[in-house]
């Protein structure tokens, strides 16, 4: 995996911007500077800045409330900023409106499962891959699907290991392989960078696994933002680490660096002692 | 000067009659959640038994008036419980269905019981007299009506806002889920609101008939009535109720007054305009 | 992954499922068996093609599109006072007058659509409850277009493509709803296995989630309401050119309400749904009211409410739940083997 930049911490725990400009224009797919949102009086979100370049995978934690959720809402376009830019593969999208985001190379999963209930598995993400390509308006069609929508969820059920339970009504299925079709509808956009939102919330750590294997799985040059709760998750899988703290970003850098960190320490087993 | 006295009386008169049958429905319907068509069959119920009670069992105006509204939410209280709570938090289409075949029945049977025509609900004659306020010529029985509806107005705005029921009231209708985890006991305040709901709308069924005569096709043609001033005020809201209530009554008689022609085409159309522009209503919340 | 791989299996497997199988016809021959059972029926096999052909334009919308309208008589009243103006006028040549009914019909749902599908839930119901008060209302004052009150008369049907003459046995009127009624059935079955029929359903099942996989849900929905007006629109101008009358309950609440309980009654979002509802409804109706029409409204009310109490998909659900059980037993009793 390879950075193009790499975090300096000043005194007080904060990203630089300036070494955020300089090397990441050019091969970050996902870039923010100065991203605020406030609700009313609550800050929800201030200042944060990083960037996520081409097929790196990092991920955001913090205690709740942190802002995480509202990062990523601010991220697909579901909430407006207050203040800041987004940039998505060097374009600014901060004033794009969710579903044009997704154009842009933009998929996002949500924390509690949101599929298309009465609709089997295939026909969620085949759906997802045939909008993506503009195919939703034919009225004229034999098919429900193009071969090109279908053979594409075939690919993405096979990458995550989904190929078995095609036909099933996804209403039908168990909790844990409901999530997985979270992640097929998402990859079926083609995306570029790919936000997960919790993908293992709800799953008992057994299962784990699957999510970890479907994760492993996921195409090289892909960027992952993935916000968990679970450490053991984001070790095994992330190679870079945010850490969100009361709207702000509160340490930056690889897994053992932030492990290691004493402000993280500070704002982790500090919400503990309250 | 003469007629916009009448007109205001007149008005105030339906506001009372519309803000007694539609408030319980703006309650319920925040309440709950629950599209219920079916309201106005509660007003048509008061009716026929306030009529029923003064003919067979010879009583008295006002006791039938007075008696009336209990026995008709302990109807209401059982047709919730059997019927109603079956289909909290079910699909819009089922709930706007069985409320439909519940105006069916009740018409059917109301039919059944008492023909197709209207009738008239014996009123004391001192009622129906002309009497002049403010040099304008009414009869008593709307200065009644008036009074009846402020004075539960009132009472309802008190009990909502200065009891504990109240407030609890106001809580689930903010906030389902959350009053239950505060360990509401949602399915009694359900029934009892229910009940309460469909005992005004009987007053104001049985005091309001000689504005909206009691026929078996009550419930249906005087629907969009109740429909509209929910609409306007929006869902659990007393307030709005009586706001909404007024200006639906004042819009009405006005155009009675000097459009007849063209009075509902007024109402809907503002109606219809209102909602594009307040979703909502006056004083509902946004979704 | 130990799952196994179905390369090209999947695909092929989920291309043949939707497609159209002969015995999807069996309710169109259903209605056309008709005669059948004596000329006399003809009537009102007529007014049940034409009620079906309304109930599908309204399963687009309620059933497979999730939104709850009862206003659609809008259109079909529409539709029905365009072709009978235009018939009273001398321009009484059916298939022009059903253009005619569909043009205004679906104009009028692109007008309507725009501003009602911006919001949902009770405030839609509330709109589109408007709406059709305020046409009738509007068709009730303006006498001297629509005859006002008491109907639209001096509709005048002039021979079916010059060469069917519409008798007084309905003959012609049968053949003619009958054959209209199979276009639109096959429109409407293959609309609704394309990709734009797909994507309605899933507008419906998730809203959030289908804005979120790149679906413009505002203009789809608009699209497919225009479609379902112009259905709409069809059965009215049929109704009109058939009865050669146009009633103002052909624009009323009531009717609202009688085709949103044939297409519950039927099943929702089922399309043959559409077919059972008003068949069920118009011959209980048939047999019931020559009893104390009271009577009938007791039936009706105390069978809406059974359906939505215990068969909430209708007949159509009813009956797929049987099927659906019986072949569990039957998988039952061959794994025991």
């Amino acid at each position: 995996m390879e950075y193009s930049h790499f975090a300096l911490l000043t005194d007080e725990g904060m990203i630089e911007k300036d070494m955020a400009k300089a090397n990441v224009t050019q091969s970050s797919a996902l870039r923010v500077a100065g991203l605020s949102k406030s609700f009313g009086d609550f800050k929800a979100v201030t200042d944060v800045s990083f960037s996520l370049s081409k097929g790196e995978r990092r991920a955001l934690i913090g205690p709740n409330g942190a802002g995480k959720t509202t990062l990523v809402n601010l991220l697909t376009g579901a909430f407006t900023p207050t203040d800041g830019t987004i940039w998505l593969g060097g374009k600014d999208v901060t004033s794009l409106p969710a579903h044009l985001r997704i154009q842009e190379g933009l998929a996002r999963t949500f924390q509690i499962t949101n599929l298309f209930n009465s609709l089997t598995v295939l026909e969620n993400i085949a759906l997802a891959g045939a909008e993506r390509k503009g195919e939703g308006w034919h009225m004229f069609r034999k098919n429900a699907f193009s071969t090109r929508a279908l053979e594409q969820a075939e690919r993405v059920m096979d990458l995550i290991g989904l190929t078995r339970d095609a036909f099933i009504e996804v209403s039908d299925l168990p909790y844990g392989r409901q999530r997985l079709v979270e992640l097929g509808i998402a990859l079926a956009l083609d995306p570029k960078i790919l936000v997960l939102d919790e993908p293992a919330a709800g799953l008992p750590s057994e299962d784990h696994d699957i999510i970890l294997a479907a994760l492993d799985a996921l195409p090289k040059d892909l960027a992952v933002l993935m916000i968990e709760h679970d450490i053991e998750l984001v070790f095994r899988f992330a190679s870079h680490v945010t850490v969100l703290a009361e709207g702000k970003v509160v340490s930056d850098g690889s897994g053992e660096f932030v492990k290691n960190d004493p402000k993280v320490r500070e704002v982790y087993l500090g919400e503990s002692t309250r | 000067m003469d007629i916009v006295l009448s007109i205001l009386i007149h008005s105030v008169a339906f506001t009372a009659l519309l803000y007694l049958i539609s408030v319980g429905l703006s309650v319920t319907m925040g309440l709950m959640g629950f599209v219920n068509l079916a309201h106005g069959v509660f007003a048509m119920v008061g009716g026929y038994v306030t009529a029923t009670l003064i003919t067979a069992v010879h009583l008295p105006w006002w006791a039938a008036i007075a008696l009336t509204p209990f026995i008709v939410s302990g109807i209401g209280v059982v047709v919730e419980k059997v019927l109603y709570s079956r289909l909290y938090g079910k699909a819009e289409l089922d709930q706007v269905l069985f409320s439909i075949g519940l105006l069916f029945v009740a018409s059917a049977v109301a039919q059944e019981l008492y023909g197709p025509l209207l009738i008239q609900i014996p009123m004391p004659a001192s009622l129906l007299e002309p009497i002049q306020v403010l040099g304008v010529s009414t009869s008593s029985y709307k200065l009644v009506l008036v009074a009846v509806g402020a004075s539960v107005a009132l009472a309802v705005l008190y009990a909502l806002e200065r009891t504990t029921l109240g407030a609890m009231i106001r809580a689930a209708v903010e906030n389902r889920t959350m009053a239950e985890g505060l360990g509401l006991n949602t399915s009694l305040l359900f029934s009892g609101t229910f009940a309460l709901g469909t005992g005004l709308a009987a007053l104001g069924g049985a005091i309001g008939a000689e504005l909206f005569p009691i026929t078996p096709a009550y419930g249906f043609v005087y629907l969009v009535y109740f429909m509209i001033v929910v609409a306007i005020a929006g869902l659990g809201t007393v307030r709005g109720a009586f706001i909404a209530s007024f200006l639906v009554a004042l819009i009405s008689t006005i155009s009675a007054y000097f459009l007849p022609e063209y009075g509902t085409i007024v109402l809907f159309a503002g109606v219809f305009l209102l909602l594009l522009v307040r979703p909502q209503g006056l004083f509902g919340r946004v979704s | 992954m130990t799952d196994i791989a179905l390369t090209g299996n999947v695909a092929t497997q989920a291309l043949k499922k939707r497609h159209l199988r002969p015995v999807e016809f069996l309710p169109l021959l259903a209605v056309c068996a008709a005669p059948i059972f004596g000329e006399q029926y003809l009537p009102l096999a007529t007014q049940i093609a034409i009620f079906i052909i309304f109930c599908l334009s309204l399963d687009l919308l309620v059933g497979f599109g999730g939104i709850v309208t009862i206003g659609h008589s809008v259109f079909f009243g529409l539709g029905a006072y365009t072709s009978g103006i235009l018939s009273a006028n001398g321009y009484g040549d059916p298939l022009t007058g059903l253009a005619a009914g569909a043009a205004v019909a679906a104009v009028a749902s692109l007008a309507l659509g725009a501003i009602v599908l911006r919001v949902h839930g009770f405030t839609l119901l509330m709109l589109t409850l408007c709406s059709v008060f305020l046409m009738q209302e509007i068709a009730n004052k303006a006498t001297d277009l629509t005859g006002g009150i008491d109907g639209l008369v001096g509709v005048s049907t002039q021979p079916l493509l010059g060469i069917f003459e519409f008798d007084l046995w309905g003959k012609t009127g049968f053949g003619y709803s009958v054959a209209v009624l199979a276009v639109v059935f096959l429109a409407v079955r293959l609309l609704m296995a394309t990709p734009f029929g797909l994507s309605i359903v899933a507008i419906r099942d998730n809203r959030l989630r289908a804005s979120m996989v790149g679906i413009p849900v505002g203009s789809r929905q608009l699209a497919l309401y225009v479609i379902a007006g112009l259905l709409a629109g069809v059965a009215g101008a049929l109704q009109s050119q058939i009865t050669q009358f146009v009633s103002i309950n052909a624009i009323g609440f009531e009717l609202s309400g009688e085709i949103l309980i044939m297409l519950a009654l039927g099943g929702a979002g089922r399309i043959y749904g559409a077919f059972f509802g008003p068949i069920v409804y118009l011959i209980a109706q048939d047999i019931f009211s020559k009893f104390d029409p009271a009577f009938w409204h007791f039936w009706l009310g105390t069978m809406i409410v059974v359906v939505v109490l215990f068969a909430p998909g209708g007949l159509v659900g009813l009956a797929s739940h049987l099927g659906k059980s019986s072949i569990v037993r039957k998988l039952m009793s061959e794994k025991e083997k």
